[in-house]
């Protein structure tokens, strides 16, 4: 009982703070003098994409854990992180080009941050492509290897990137954005609000990948009971 | 010449099951042969015998409980097992442009087995294909294929022989040939697990008989030449459609 | 020593096979011929600034056509039904990956070859002055590419839509060694000193190992069941 009272405190909890970093982003931050409106993006981009690479880190981590344990909750963890995880990396994608096209005139440079991202979201898209088609007894195997490959690829994309860039130089870096103490507030709190977020978002999501695994079983049970 | 760990059973299973996703194929069997068994294990199609044979040579490893062959675990000494095992399927594991000699020798090879080219020569006489050595594997029969299949699946002398479905496509003549090669190894005092749908076949040889319903080990008996003539309604007692008796497993 | 006379009985009977159809190298010399005619007619006959672009096209061929032969590595074994037959035997899960990495390597290698044979001659290239690094540069990128293709050629036998899924799983997780190959090959070519494509060898080299042990640690996990 305690248990549900606190999950409910939880989700009230995070939906006020969505609505303050709302405000936040909208009235509390003062508009900056050489991006204008634009830069407002950001609040919503740079926790997106920390909250990206910690579920991609969450899911490689839980499929070392599964390989090790080889318990099904692991592999569970880790396949639920992946989504919530390219959710919020197609968000950062989204909103990274918006951004850029007013402030460095392109919608998109081939920085090594941006790649790698890229790179990342690629990956995990094929991660979860690899669950649909794979056979259902070497599923969980099968994913958790390549969770984490997928994630051990990351430092070696990021420093090819940047070996490649210095021949095709980008003159705009993603450096010199002045950060008042209002934005910083705002930046801290929306990054506060986008964690709440994201746990509950991986919270419900395990929990309905449970709730699915339960039916199956309940389903397979059924269905012996009335084949014999 | 090899050493052997100790065992009180050369075949052990305890409480297997297996999970194909969320179907349950295997729902706790339990088997224990002595050395110089040979069971033979019925059952109807999709009762999980090639699954529970697969499980006994580590191609496939246990959803849950545990099997040891030879005083092995699969999942700790899986190359230690294999080299004490032989697995014949209805599929026959041969590289189809390479002769039969070729594919002896790879496979004795794999097994690290001395004097391999004498071995390889007595084998093929052995199943009869002495004539054909050279001869690519996909000009052969089905039932030659087969023959090949099983001198190497006993390239390495194992001391425990599986068969799945071994008498799949072979004629009359070959399946007489596969039997004659059978009884050597049993005389030998080999423990031999085969899986068969044919009542006539199945019963030839062996001195043990099992059936596999759904997942679960209904009847396990040793059985002497003169009850085979009885098996008969028994099997089709097990085999036809009657509710099993269940547990709710959550 | 007997590791290693088991990893050749595979390699051997795969190169017999191959030998025996020639299907796969057939096929994967002339569609890497195929790709490098279409870049001709596509960038048509003067092209300004031919040593920016040849390392790029070089390795984009070179990844296409390599693509044909991984899938095989395993994709084979499961179609003839031989991959339980080798399961079986005793040799530890890496003992049969890096068998197949052996394979899939000479394979793509002798693909690379003719493609470069090729490639010299349709792009009036001089490569001989440079072959040493520029062959250095391929075999570090070849490794990489057929360690973790055999990797993902395993993981591809086990679904039911081989070929696309090992290029949706290969591509994104090759970009690092691509860049480093790409980026090493044109350096060499414009001339400079040898030195200059220590970062990108570095690159190659960790890709190679990381890989390496990354199949290493889970390849039994792939192929068990």
């Amino acid at each position: 009982m305690t248990k549900r009272i606190f999950e409910i405190a939880f989700e009230v909890v995070t939906f006020l703070l969505m609505f303050a970093a709302i405000y936040a982003i909208f009235i509390y931050a003062p508009i900056e003098k050489t991006m204008g409106i634009v830069q407002k993006i950001f609040y919503l981009h740079v926790p997106a994409a920390f909250l990206a690479f910690s579920a991609f880190f969450i899911t490689f981590l839980a499929s070392i854990v599964y390989l090790y344990k080889k318990d099904q909750k692991w592999d569970v963890i880790a396949y639920c992180s992946a989504e919530v995880g390219v959710l919020f990396c197609t968000i950062v994608l989204i909103t990274g080009p918006i951004w850029a096209k007013p402030v460095w005139n392109v919608w998109w440079t081939w920085d090594p941050r941006l790649t790698t991202t890229l790179i990342l979201w690629f990956i995990y898209l094929a991660y979860l492509m690899l669950r649909g088609v794979v056979r259902e007894n070497q599923r969980a195997n099968l994913s958790a290897v390549f969770g984490i490959i997928g994630f051990a690829n990351v430092p070696i994309t990021f420093f090819a990137i940047r070996l490649w860039r210095t021949i095709h130089p980008v003159i705009i870096t993603s450096e010199g954005i002045n950060i008042s103490k209002p934005m910083k507030y705002t930046l801290l709190l929306t990054f506060c609000a986008f964690f709440l977020f994201f746990l509950s978002l991986l919270k419900n999501r395990i929990k309905l990948e449970r709730l699915k695994i339960n039916t199956e079983n309940v389903k397979a049970v059924y269905e012996e009971i009335f084949s014999s | 010449m090899r050493k052997l760990p100790s065992y009180d059973y050369i075949i052990e299973a305890k409480g297997v099951k297996k999970e194909f996703g969320f179907k349950a194929v295997l729902k706790g069997i339990d088997l224990q042969l002595k050395e110089g068994d040979f069971l033979t294990l019925f059952g109807p199609n999709g009762a999980g015998k090639t699954t529970f044979i697969q499980i006994l040579c580590s191609l496939m490893l246990p959803g849950s409980g545990k099997v040891c062959i030879v005083g092995f675990d699969p999942r700790s000494d899986r190359e230690a097992l294999c080299e004490v095992i032989g697995f014949v399927s209805h599929h026959t594991f041969l590289y189809p442009n390479l002769s039969a000699f070729e594919n002896l020798k790879f496979y004795g090879t794999m097994y690290n087995v001395p004097a391999l080219g004498e071995k390889i020569e007595k084998l093929l006489e052995l199943v009869g294909l002495a004539d054909f050595p050279n001869d690519q594997v996909q000009t052969f029969s089905r039932g030659m294929q087969q023959r090949l299949s099983l001198a190497r699946a006993v390239i390495h002398d194992p001391v425990v022989l599986f068969l799945d479905e071994p008498y799949t496509g072979l004629d009359q003549l070959g399946a007489e040939d596969l039997k004659q090669i059978l009884v050597e190894f049993r005389d030998k005092g080999k423990t031999i697990v085969m899986i068969s749908h044919n009542l006539d076949r199945g019963l030839e040889l062996c001195n043990r008989v099992a059936i596999l319903r759904s997942g679960r080990l209904v009847y396990h008996e040793e059985i002497s030449e003169t009850e085979i003539v009885d098996f008969k309604p028994i099997y089709f007692k097990y085999i036809e459609k009657r509710p099993l008796p269940f547990q709710v497993a959550l | 020593m007997i590791f290693i006379r088991k990893l050749w009985a595979i390699v051997w009977k795969d190169l017999l096979s191959e030998l025996r159809t020639k299907e796969m190298i057939l096929s994967m010399c002339l569609f890497s011929f195929l790709v490098l005619i279409i870049f001709s007619f596509a960038l048509g006959t003067e092209v300004m600034d031919l040593k920016t672009i040849v390392p790029g096209i070089l390795w984009v061929v070179f990844i296409f056509s390599g693509l044909m032969g991984l899938g095989r590595a395993f994709g084979a074994e499961r179609d003839k039904g031989t991959l339980s037959g080798l399961l079986l035997c005793p040799l530890s899960p890496w003992g049969i990956y890096l068998a197949k990495v052996v394979g899939t390597f000479i394979f793509t290698a002798i693909m690379e070859i003719f493609t470069l044979s090729i490639f010299i001659i349709l792009f009036n290239l001089n490569l001989l002055p440079v072959l040493l690094p520029i062959g250095l540069i391929i075999f570090l990128g070849t490794l990489g590419f057929s360690a973790i293709g055999t990797l993902f050629s395993a993981m591809s036998a086990a679904t039911k839509s081989r070929d696309t899924i090992l290029s949706i799983l290969v591509f994104p997780i090759t970009v690092p060694m691509l860049i480093a190959a790409v980026k090493a090959t044109e350096t060499i070519l414009a001339g400079k000193a040898v030195a200059e494509v220590y970062p990108s060898l570095k690159i190659l080299i960790a890709f190679d190992l990381i890989y390496l042990l990354i199949a290493y640690l889970t390849f039994t996990f792939i192929i068990e069941e």
